[in-house]
């Protein structure tokens, strides 16, 4: 199985006027294949950096990462990547944008295309296919990058925010789609979000990071994921223990932004 | 010189543009008053009909809602149609009602006496027959009766916008060679510095005594000046079917265009690649920014003596000159098409399995298009420019060279034809490029 080993990770460079930042430290995590991780922490805490680090963009300034054995150098397909948004390629249309991985392998679009239109309605995009992707709305444009990173069969699914740029209501219904994906094709997924609601019903496995140095705070194991499967979210929300842990995480990186404004002000 | 007077030279030239800018003013303000009078006479016409209820038209706020403000076709016809109203007001063109021309100048013919007087105090007076005809038209002379008194009458015929001199004593006794002179026109006197009114000519009187008639010019433009539009037109049909100066329009025209396109064409297979060179790789940018930045500011025109002086008036020199011109805009275009690509796409690509040349081929490219048309529009732009410059300074051929050869011989209306030509396909040129950008780069501003 696919496991991702992430050992000793930490990351610190200069900065153009002298000084340095520590942006990770000592990062140490295990995940599992099939897990659903997600990331959570206030501005500055270092997860953006530290996904893409595993997904090859960046190098760590010490330690190492080991996707199934092997350690990661560089960006591979083995992980795809989901961003925020305008990461589509708008000269293509939406079949050519999701194909765009087994293209890349040289797979004619003959024996793509079967696979291509069972991940767009998947996605519920079967009457789009032929549309460009700058007509699409928000929240379509985000299950066009889901089904272009299914495309290509990663063993692990790397999302930036993906869901950062949409509009409550599209969030919402985002969100089912990202679960129920996660269930159907058992892929490991790490999510970065700034929203403690969508960390805790998304995570199967929530990380709470802190800044300065960018640092693991604090790990849940929750069940709201499973719940969440098929289910209505807005149910999802009425648990009790999903009311009590949204504020006690609110309260925890609450109290750590106000760390951070308080030395700052030190600092001035 | 020293350079006060340089100085000196300068608030000289400054003060005279001044007065010529302030006597334009009136014209200026004339024309705003036409724009302003046309907007309300719209206005009115605008309150008979029925309003359409569109979005904008229900907005309360208007001034300041650039949303708002979208170009009236109405002004832009007035104003179209204006131009030619004009032009032809001040050319007499036949296009329009005579009750539209301003004044012209005085045609037909007219008559004055003037009043000689010998040495011993005599004086007589004879008529003059006077005829001013346009200088298209031939006119005969009036005939006068060759009479026997001392004076006796004559005849002038007069070309529009010219003057002549009147020998008024050839046929007659009173000569100046004897002392003789004029003392009046129809009955006021003259002098050297105080010329006669004889309702169609201002008649002077010359240092050697003789009669300068002037015709009155009226406002119009003289044609070799500014020929009427229908002069114009007619003008580039015979163009267009026999040429001019043995060569035809066509031939002219085609040379521009040819000079324009293999140039850009060069000019941009080079440019591209090099502005990808200079996007992608630090050692490229490095090497060729201070060669870039130092040649993109140097205008073509600039380098037109030194093409000639390299390349001579042939066609190599201009198509490298417009190879020049063409060859910064377009590097600098695939630059920051290359620079602008957002790295989410580049970093997406790359987690897709991508490969270093599938990223350029697939990604980097398409991404850069957008901005490589914007920068073909902008070097089209400038080489058709530098093309008609190149050749107003030497050509054999080329739209340039027309309108420089027909400024020689005072062909106006070949010199107007080929400027309106110039604009046009300057226009349908940009127009062409956007038309095509369109179709080929739909997704532009659209990422």
């Amino acid at each position: 199985m696919s496991d991702l080993h992430i050992a000793d990770i930490s990351m610190r460079f200069d900065l153009p006027g002298g000084g340095s930042v520590q942006a990770l430290e000592n990062i140490n995590l295990n995940i599992k294949s099939g897990q659903l991780l997600s990331v959570l922490g206030p501005s500055g805490c270092g997860k953006t950096t530290l996904l893409n680090i595993i997904a090859g963009f960046l190098a760590p300034t010490d330690g190492d990462i080991h996707l199934d054995g092997q350690l990661i150098e560089g960006p591979g397909p083995e992980r795809g990547m989901v961003f925020q948004q305008g990461a589509l390629f708008e000269w293509m249309n939406v079949r050519k944008n999701v194909s765009f991985g087994p293209d890349m392998k040289g797979v004619p679009r003959s024996k793509s295309a079967p696979e291509v239109d069972r991940l767009l309605e998947m996605v519920g995009l079967q009457d789009f296919k032929d549309k460009a992707v700058y007509e699409l709305s928000g929240g379509m444009q985000q299950r066009v990058a889901l089904a272009r990173c299914l495309a290509n069969d990663p063993d692990v699914i790397l999302m930036d925010e993906p869901l950062g740029a949409l509009d409550a209501l599209t969030r919402e219904k985002m969100q089912s789609l990202v679960l129920d994906l996660w269930k159907e094709t058992g892929k490991t997924i790490i999510l970065i979000t700034h929203s403690v609601e969508e960390a805790l019903l998304l995570g199967e496995r929530l990380l709470v990071m802190a800044p300065r140095p960018g640092r693991v705070h604090k790990e849940y194991n929750l069940p709201f994921a499973e719940l969440g499967v098929g289910a209505d979210l807005r149910e999802v929300k009425k648990h009790p223990d999903y009311t009590a842990k949204r504020e006690e995480i609110l309260a925890m990186i609450w109290e750590m932004e106000e760390e951070i404004m308080g030395r700052t002000e030190e600092a001035n | 010189m020293n350079e006060s007077s340089v100085f000196y030279d300068l608030a000289m030239e400054t003060v005279a543009i001044m007065i010529s800018v302030g006597s334009v003013l009136i014209f200026l303000f004339g024309y705003i008053a036409i724009i302003l009078v046309s907007l309300f006479l719209w206005r009115l016409v605008r309150k008979s009909v029925s309003r359409e209820k569109n979005f904008n038209s229900l907005k309360t706020v208007t001034f300041g809602d650039e949303s708002t403000v979208v170009s009236n076709t109405t002004a832009s016809i007035v104003s179209v149609l204006l131009i030619f109203v004009l032009w032809g007001s001040f050319t007499g063109s036949k296009l329009l009602p005579s009750f539209l021309h301003v004044p012209g100048p005085y045609i037909g013919s007219g008559e004055f006496t003037y009043t000689a007087k010998d040495v011993s105090g005599e004086t007589a007076s004879a008529n003059v027959s006077v005829i001013v005809h346009r200088a298209d038209k031939q006119a005969d002379k009036p005939v006068v009766e060759a009479g026997n008194g001392i004076v006796n009458d004559d005849a002038l015929v007069i070309q529009a916008y010219r003057s002549k001199l009147l020998p008024w004593d050839k046929n007659d006794e009173i000569k100046r060679k004897n002392g003789g002179e004029i003392v009046k026109v129809n009955d006021q006197p003259i002098s050297k510095n105080n010329p006669v009114d004889v309702g169609f000519a201002r008649v002077s009187l010359t240092d050697k005594g003789t009669l300068n008639v002037v015709p009155y010019d009226g406002i119009q433009m003289e044609h070799i000046y500014l020929p009427a539009p229908e002069q114009v037109w007619s003008r580039l049909l015979t163009i267009a079917d026999q040429g001019y100066q043995n060569i035809t329009l066509a031939q002219h025209l085609g040379f521009s265009l040819w000079r324009v396109v293999v140039g850009f064409l060069i000019g941009a297979i080079i440019g591209i690649p090099l502005g990808y060179a200079m996007g992608l790789s630090n050692w490229f940018r490095g090497w060729f920014d201070p060669i870039v930045e130092f040649m993109r500011p140097v205008p073509p025109l600039a380098l037109i003596p030194l093409v000639i002086i390299w390349a001579g008036i042939g066609e190599e020199g201009k198509v490298v000159l417009l190879f020049l011109a063409a060859l910064w805009i377009m590097a600098i275009a695939a630059r920051s098409g290359v620079s602008g690509v957002r790295i989410t796409k580049i970093h997406a690509a790359y987690s897709l399995g991508a490969s270093k040349l599938q990223i350029l081929l697939r990604v980097i490219i398409p991404n850069s298009l957008p901005e490589i048309f914007t920068g073909a529009r902008v070097a089209m732009g400038v080489c058709w420019g530098t093309v008609v410059a190149a050749e107003l300074v030497a050509a054999e051929k080329g739209l340039g060279k027309m309108i420089v050869a027909a400024s020689k011989f005072q062909n106006t209306d070949v010199v107007i034809m080929g400027i309106v030509l110039i604009g046009i396909i300057g226009f349908a040129i940009d127009v062409g490029i956007r038309l095509l950008e369109r179709y080929l780069v739909p997704w532009k501003g659209k990422g």
